[in-house]
């Protein structure tokens, strides 16, 4: 019976996604199409968070480092493309790029390498160290970024012209949501196969007892490393696409406070719940922009909220409404 | 010594001023259950974890199949076949009983790094793994939560994923704790017909399974074997007597 409750709840969040901006375009108002494009790329973020945390129980508190890298590829890219100067000339010209899928293969290879590093050296700790390093971690590229005057330091860097994707007008609110849209059920089907196959479940079985998967000869390190890895692209791929968004990328995407919001959509939508991202920053950004409007202190509620969560709704937003699971 | 399974010879563990294990040198041959005894905080479970490589002993060698085993760690010793309980129940509780299983089955297979076929509906590993669950008595609880089921059900899951390993060694910690006398029983007439599969290395409190049980029983006292013999050369013992079962009697 929960299971079938999860799936109207799903099937409702996803509908919404959908129809609202529709109804925006309907009606005119472009800014609702961008809110909803900014829910479609956070709940990605979030995708990619959940699966390490979620499923992998573990707390990434600087996956704005790879949301921040995926921004930072789509800009350093783009800017070179667009002031036409190549980004090395010898031994071999590569130059920038305004294509979407060029950039985001070029953030997927970036993360994954960044996590590599990143997860091998924080992985060999666990609870608060291993919250407290990647934190470290996410923190030593946010400095890396404001102190690098190529690439406007402190002041980040513009996008003049959002980037192309073949086939369609990306500078058309709706036709760049339904593309956000789209790599959005992407993620969320590429983590609902993962979760169920053999490497999920060995995910999912680390988190719970880490004695009794290495007594059945699986090591933690190695499944915890790969998962590490695939949320780091999925986040940096969400970053990319924020970038084009916003048209601008600076070291606030790499910042704790990102961080920090990412996981926020992770645990008010449902730690270790499929559609827990979605429900999640959709909550956060109507909040923000409902509350926000009439009281400057919207984030006091907003933290309440979360609190509230914790305490008694380990399942989140979908947990509360579509009841606790039977087994993984 | 040219049939021993798993042979230990010189190990040695120390805590601080505590010898955890004293220069234990002990022999698991094939076809047999070997029980370990010894009074509480006798160093059994202390073995047990530096035989499944999850302490690093001080000193001393651990052969396993022929091989040198000192070096490899607990991942790679289960691999090689080396199968432990645990004493305190450890399980994954959210999984379904049948999961539980599956993840050994998983390891046992070698491809664990699949990305994209559904586990679930993987035939080669829930097979095995109900065939397993069967053999202990849990193919009814397969689809139950691990953290759902009664004590002695977990017990037997323990078991299930065990075999599931198909080890050619089994080091089980205190594998009736917590049982009742009737889950004992059926327990005892269990492992009793496992020796032919795999040795069996038993620590255990419940004399009477160990008495009906053991081929060979090693008395470990304050980290120091103190005695292995057949079940009459134990019981016929005077310092065991005086260490340990005078005391209990």
């Amino acid at each position: 019976m929960t299971m079938n409750r999860e799936f109207l709840i799903n099937s409702i969040l996803a509908i919404a996604l959908i129809t609202v901006p529709l109804i925006a375009l309907g009606m005119d108002e472009p800014f609702i199409i961008t809110l909803a494009t900014k829910v479609a790329i956070f709940a990605m973020a979030g995708v990619g968070l959940n699966l390490v945390l979620g499923y992998g129980g573990l707390v990434s508190f600087g996956h704005a480092a790879f949301f921040g890298i995926g921004g930072y590829a789509a800009g350093i890219l783009a800017s070179h493309a667009l002031n036409y100067e190549p980004i090395m000339e010898s031994p071999f010209l590569i130059e920038g790029t305004t294509q979407m899928i060029v950039i985001w293969i070029v953030a997927l290879v970036v993360s994954a390498l960044v996590a590599l590093v990143i997860g091998a050296i924080t992985l060999r700790t666990s609870g608060v160290y291993f919250i407290m390093i990647t934190l470290a971690f996410a923190q030593m590229i946010y400095y890396f970024a404001i102190s690098w005057p190529a690439y406007g330091g402190e002041d980040g860097l513009s996008i003049y012209v959002r980037n192309g994707f073949p086939g369609i007008n990306t500078l058309d609110p709706i036709s760049f949501f339904a593309l956000c849209a789209v790599m959005l059920a992407i993620a969320m089907v590429f983590s609902a196969v993962l979760i169920r196959s053999r490497f999920g479940l060995a995910l999912q079985g680390a988190r719970q007892n880490a004695q009794r998967m290495t007594a059945v000869g699986i090591a933690p390190f190695r499944i915890r490393l790969v998962a590490f890895v695939i949320s780091a692209m999925i986040t940096a791929l969400a970053g990319a696409l924020y970038a084009d968004l916003n048209r601008f990328v600076s070291p606030t995407m790499l910042s704790w406070h990102m961080s920090g919001e990412i996981m926020v959509f992770v645990i008010l939508g449902g730690v270790g719940r499929l559609f827990g991202p979605l429900a999640g920053a959709a909550l956060y950004i109507i909040l923000e922009h409902l509350l926000g409007g009439v009281w400057e202190f919207w984030q006091l509620p907003l933290g309440v909220l979360l609190l509230l969560v914790v305490l008694f709704a380990r399942g989140g937003l979908v947990g509360v409404l579509a009841g606790e699971r039977k087994h993984v | 010594m040219s049939d021993a399974i798993l042979s230990l010879s010189d190990v040695t563990k120390q805590f601080g001023s505590l010898l955890a294990s004293d220069s234990v040198t002990l022999d698991l041959r094939a076809g047999e259950i070997h029980a370990l005894i010894g009074p509480n905080g006798a160093g059994k479970s202390t073995l047990i974890k530096q035989i499944a490589g999850e302490i690093k002993s001080d000193r001393g060698d651990i052969h396993f199949n022929g091989q040198n085993i000192n070096a490899l760690d607990a991942v790679a010793r289960s691999r090689m076949g080396l199968a432990r309980t645990f004493q305190v129940s450890s399980l994954m509780p959210e999984f379904s009983v049948l999961q539980n299983v599956m993840l050994a089955r998983q390891s046992v297979s070698g491809k664990v790094f699949r990305f994209f076929k559904p586990v679930l509906g993987d035939k080669s590993l829930v097979d095995p793994a109900m065939a397993q669950l069967e053999r202990v008595g849990l193919a009814d609880r397969a689809q139950m939560r691990a953290a759902d089921i009664s004590h002695g059900e977990r017990r037997q899951l323990e078991m299930a994923v065990a075999l599931a390993l198909e080890p050619k060694a089994f080091l089980l910690d205190e594998p009736m704790a917590g049982m009742g006398p009737e889950g004992s029983k059926r327990l005892t007439g269990f492992l009793d017909g496992l020796r032919g599969q795999a040795p069996i290395l038993l620590v255990e409190h419940d004399m009477d399974a160990v008495f009906a049980l053991a081929d060979r029983i090693s008395v470990l006292v304050y980290g120091r074997i103190i005695a292995t013999g057949t079940v009459d050369e134990i019981r016929g013992n005077d310092d065991v007597k005086r260490a340990y079962l005078g005391e209990e009697a």
